[in-house]
C-alpha cells in the first residue's frame, strides 16, 4: 500500500519539467496542516482579516471595481466575473441587500469547499464581511449542505468568535453599519445549489427554480437585491485585497486569472486536493502525484463535476481554465477532476449519474422530470444488455430534448455525461448491446481490487 | 418492508383529524427553541427548515404533529409545510434507527467500492435501502455524493465522514454501532445519536467539550497538494483502520419497525416516485 511515483501509466509528456513547487500556489489551503488551521487564532497568524482592514478602509463602489479589476470569476461552475455580480446590484434603492453564500456543494465528484470549510472557514467570514461593505449589505447567509455536520459544527464556531472579535455584528462594518450572519442548514437536495432554487429553499419553500428575468440581483432573497456567490469565489477575495490584484492576475491567464483548488478523485495514486494558478494541465496534476493507480491508464474524466462533459486521454494537456476547457467541448465547471481507468464501464457510470439526475430533478419543469426518467429507463436496459441500436439515437434525441429546453442548468447537466459518452464511447454502448451485458468486471475497479498483487509483488 | 400497515385503511371522504398535539412542556421548550430559530431571520418562513430539523431531532423524524407544530409557529398551513417536508431528502418520514448509515452509491465512490460495500452492508445487516435494523440502532441507506470523493469510497453516519471505507471495515463499523461502542469517524465528532445530530441541523451549536476540534485540521486527501507544494512527499493513502475487537455479529433478520411513536402511524411515508400505487401520495392524505 505505498504510493508509486512512477509508474502511473500517463504517457510521458515533454514541457512537464517544472516541479510542485514552482506549479502548485497553496493560498485558502496554505495552513491546513496546521493544528487548529480552522480558529481565528490561527487564521489571524496567516495574515487573517488583513485584507478586510484594507477593504474597509475603501469606498464600496471603489472596492467592487478593484474585485472587478482582479478577474475573479465565479468558482462554482459558470465562471461569471464576481465583481461584476455585485455592480449588478442598486444603490440607494432603499431596500435591503442581502449576500448569500452558496455552500450547497452537491455536484457529483465535486469536493472543495467542504475541505476548505473544515479547515479555513474564517477565509469565508473575512469574504462575507468584505463582499458585504462592497454591496453595502447588513445581513449575510451561508446556505450549507445539511449533509455535513463536521463543517456545520466549524461555522457555527467560527462564526461565533468572529461576532466575539467584532468582525461581525454591532458596528462590524463602521459606525452604524451592522452585519449580522446566519448559518442555515439545508436539508437534501441538490437542486438548492442552483441559485434561484437556493433561495426559494432559503425562504423556506421547496427548493424550485426561478424564471429569470428578474435576476437575484434585482430581485433575490424577500425579493431584494441579492448576491449569491461560490463558497470558494468569497473566500478568495481577501487574499485579493490583501496581497493586491496584480499579484492575483500573476497567477493564470488574461481571462482566467488567480488561483483555485482542483479536485483530483477516482482511479489516481494520490486523490485530494491541488491549489494552483488556473490554468494547470490534468498530465501536470498526474506527473506530480504519481498518476493513474499503478498498472493502469486514464479512460476518461470529468473537468469539472458530472454536469461538465466528459474528456478522455486526449485531452491530458488541456490547460484547465474556463477558456481552454471549453474549447476542448466541456466546462471547467467546479475543477472537479473524477479520473476512471479502463477497468470502469462508462455506460455504468453514466447510467448512475442519470438516476442522480432523475432522483434530484425538482420536477418543475417537462423536459427535466420526464427526459431525465426516461434517459434511466433507456441507460438501465443499455446497461444491462437489454438495449437495441435503435436505442442509442433515442437516448441522445432525449439528451437533446432536454440540453438547452429545460428550466435551469440542471437538465443540461444531466444530458452532458450522455451526450459526451456517446460521442467518445459509442462502440461501448454497441458492446453491451451487441453481447447482451456489460464487458466489464465491477470488481476490479474498486479501491481494494490491486491490493492483492501488491502485498505479493 | 411495507411502508403502509396492514391495517391501513382507505379512507372514504373523511376527513382526517388533526394531527395530536406535542406534550405541554414539549411543546413550551420547543417553542422557545423556535423563537431563537425565527430571530435569525427577516422573515419567519425561512425558519421552515431548520424548524424541521428541530421537530426532527424531538422525535426521530418528522410526524404530523411536528409538521402542525412548525405550521402553528410559522402561521402556515399544514399543506405548506407538508410540502416543503416531503421535498428534502434529510427529513425522515417515519421512525429511524439511532444511527444512519448512508453509503455513497453515486458514480464515483460507487465505482471505487461503495456499490459492493453497500450490498454486503444489507446482506450483513438483514436491510434493504430505508430499512432499520430491529434492534432501532442502524438505518441502512444509499446516498448521492457527498463532497468527499477524493476519500472515496466513503460513508456517512448521522452526517459524519467515514473516509475511505472498504466491505471489511463498514461491517465493523456498524457492529460497533449495533454493540453500543463509542465510534469516531474519520473527520469529524464522536457520533451522537440521530436525534442529536437534528439539533445541530437546526442550527443549535454542538456543546459537547472538544467536538469542534475533533478530527483534525484536515484530511490526508485535503493536505497532498500542501505538502507537494512544501516540497515534502505526499503521504501515501491509507485505508482508515477500524478496531480489530468488532463487537458481537448478530444476524437479524429485517422487520419492519414497529409504529411505537403517537403520530409515526400517519406521517406521508413515500414519494409518487417512489410508490407508484399511491402516486397523489402525500397530497391525498392531506386533502381528502
Amino acid at each position: 500500500m505505498t504510493l508509486t511515483t512512477d509508474n502511473g501509466d500517463t504517457a510521458a509528456s515533454g514541457g512537464a519539467d517544472l516541479s510542485p513547487e514552482e506549479l502548485l500556489a497553496p493560498v485558502l489551503s496554505a495552513f491546513w496542516d496546521e493544528e487548529k488551521s480552522w480558529s481565528l487564532e490561527v487564521y489571524r497568524r496567516h495574515e487573517g482579516y488583513e485584507g478586510l482592514r484594507k477593504a474597509l478602509a475603501m469606498a464600496p463602489d471603489d472596492l467592487i471595481a478593484y474585485v472587478k479589476d482582479s478577474g475573479l470569476r465565479g468558482r462554482g461552475g459558470a465562471g461569471f466575473p464576481t465583481g461584476m455580480k455585485w455592480q449588478f446590484i442598486p444603490q440607494g434603492d432603499g431596500k435591503p441587500h442581502y449576500l448569500v453564500v452558496n455552500a450547497d456543494e452537491s455536484e457529483p465528484g465535486t469536493c472543495k469547499d467542504i475541505p476548505l470549510l473544515y479547515a479555513n472557514p474564517h477565509s469565508l467570514i473575512e469574504g462575507i464581511v468584505i463582499a458585504c461593505h462592497a454591496i453595502r449589505s447588513s445581513h449575510a447567509f451561508i446556505y450549507l449542505r445539511g449533509e455535513v455536520v463536521p463543517v456545520l459544527r466549524r461555522l457555527h464556531e467560527a462564526v461565533r468568535e468572529a461576532y466575539e472579535a467584532g468582525y461581525l455584528g454591532k458596528n462590524a462594518l463602521g459606525e452604524g453599519l451592522d452585519l449580522d450572519l446566519t448559518v442555515h442548514a439545508g436539508a437534501g437536495a441538490y437542486i438548492c445549489g442552483e441559485e434561484t432554487a437556493l433561495l426559494d429553499s432559503l425562504e423556506g419553500r421547496r427548493g424550485q427554480p426561478r424564471l429569470r428575468p428578474p435576476f437575484p440581483a434585482v430581485a433575490g432573497l424577500y425579493a431584494c437585491p441579492t448576491v449569491v456567490n461560490n463558497v470558494e469565489s468569497i473566500a478568495s477575495v481577501p487574499a485579493i485585497l490583501n496581497k493586491g490584484k496584480d499579484w492575483f492576475r500573476s497567477m493564470g491567464s488574461e481571462k482566467s486569472p488567480g488561483f483555485t483548488l482542483y479536485s483530483l478523485s477516482g482511479h489516481v495514486a494520490g486523490p485530494g486536493q491541488y491549489e494552483g494558478p488556473l490554468g494547470i494541465t490534468l498530465r501536470q496534476l498526474l506527473d506530480m502525484s504519481g498518476g493513474m493507480r499503478p498498472g493502469h491508464r486514464l479512460k476518461f474524466w470529468t473537468p469539472g463535476g458530472s454536469s461538465t462533459p466528459l474528456l478522455t486521454d486526449e485531452h491530458l494537456d488541456v490547460p484547465l481554465d474556463y477558456e481552454a476547457v471549453g474549447a476542448a467541448g466541456s466546462m471547467l465547471g467546479t475543477k472537479a477532476l473524477q479520473c476512471f481507468d479502463e477497468t470502469t464501464c462508462v455506460v455504468r457510470a453514466v447510467t448512475r449519474w442519470t438516476e442522480f439526475y432523475a432522483h434530484e430533478s425538482c420536477g418543475k419543469c417537462t423536459p427535466c422530470r420526464e427526459g431525465t426518467y426516461w434517459l434511466v429507463q433507456l441507460m438501465r436496459d443499455l446497461e444491462a444488455g437489454k438495449g437495441t441500436h435503435a436505442d442509442l439515437d433515442k437516448l441522445a434525441d432525449i439528451a437533446d430534448n432536454i440540453n438547452g429546453k429545460s428550466f435551469c442548468a440542471l437538465g443540461d447537466g444531466a444530458a452532458a455525461p450522455i451526450i459526451s459518452s456517446l460521442h467518445f464511447f459509442r462502440a461501448e454502448y454497441e458492446q453491451h448491446i451487441d453481447e447482451k451485458g456489460c464487458p466489464f468486471d465491477p470488481a476490479r475497479s474498486t479501491a481494494w481490487a490491486d491490493t492483492h498483487t501488491e502485498v505479493n509483488a | 418492508m411495507t411502508t403502509t400497515p396492514a391495517s391501513h385503511e382507505v379512507s372514504l371522504g373523511m376527513p382526517q383529524l388533526p394531527a395530536p398535539a406535542y406534550p405541554a412542556e414539549v411543546r413550551a421548550r420547543l417553542e422557545a427553541d423556535a423563537r431563537e430559530v425565527i430571530a435569525r431571520y427577516p422573515d419567519s418562513r425561512s425558519a421552515l427548515l431548520p424548524l424541521l430539523h428541530l421537530v426532527q431531532s424531538e422525535e426521530g423524524h418528522v410526524t404530523r404533529t411536528g409538521m402542525q407544530f412548525c405550521a402553528d409557529v410559522l402561521q402556515l398551513t399544514t399543506a405548506e409545510v407538508t410540502a416543503v417536508a416531503t421535498f428534502y431528502t434529510m427529513y425522515r418520514r417515519k421512525p429511524g434507527g439511532d444511527y444512519q448509515v448512508g453509503v455513497c452509491t453515486n458514480t464515483l465512490c460507487a465505482v471505487m467500492g461503495g456499490d459492493a460495500i453497500f450490498s454486503a452492508l444489507q446482506e450483513h445487516l438483514g436491510v434493504g435501502n430505508g430499512e432499520t435494523t430491529e434492534d432501532g440502532k442502524v438505518t441502512l441507506e444509499h446516498i448521492e455524493c457527498n463532497a468527499a470523493c477524493d476519500f472515496a469510497p466513503v460513508l456517512m453516519v448521522n452526517w459524519e465522514f467515514f473516509d475511505n471505507q472498504t466491505v471489511e471495515s463498514a461491517k465493523r463499523l456498524v457492529d460497533e454501532l449495533r454493540a453500543g461502542a463509542t465510534v469516531e469517524p474519520t473527520r469529524g465528532a464522536p457520533l451522537c445519536t440521530y436525534k442529536e445530530t437534528a439539533r445541530i441541523l437546526a442550527g443549535f451549536p454542538d456543546a459537547r467539550e472538544g467536538a469542534v476540534e475533533a478530527g483534525g485540521s484536515g484530511g490526508p486527501a485535503s493536505l497532498i497538494g500542501l505538502r507537494l507544494a512544501k516540497g515534502e512527499s505526499p503521504q501515501p493513502r491509507v485505508v482508515h483502520p477500524r478496531g480489530q475487537d468488532a463487537g458481537p455479529t448478530r444476524d437479524t433478520a429485517h422487520q419492519s419497525s414497529p409504529g411505537e411513536h403517537l403520530s409515526s402511524h400517519d406521517a406521508p411515508q413515500e414519494t409518487s416516485a417512489s410508490d407508484p400505487a399511491h402516486p397523489a401520495g402525500p397530497a391525498a392524505e392531506e386533502g381528502e
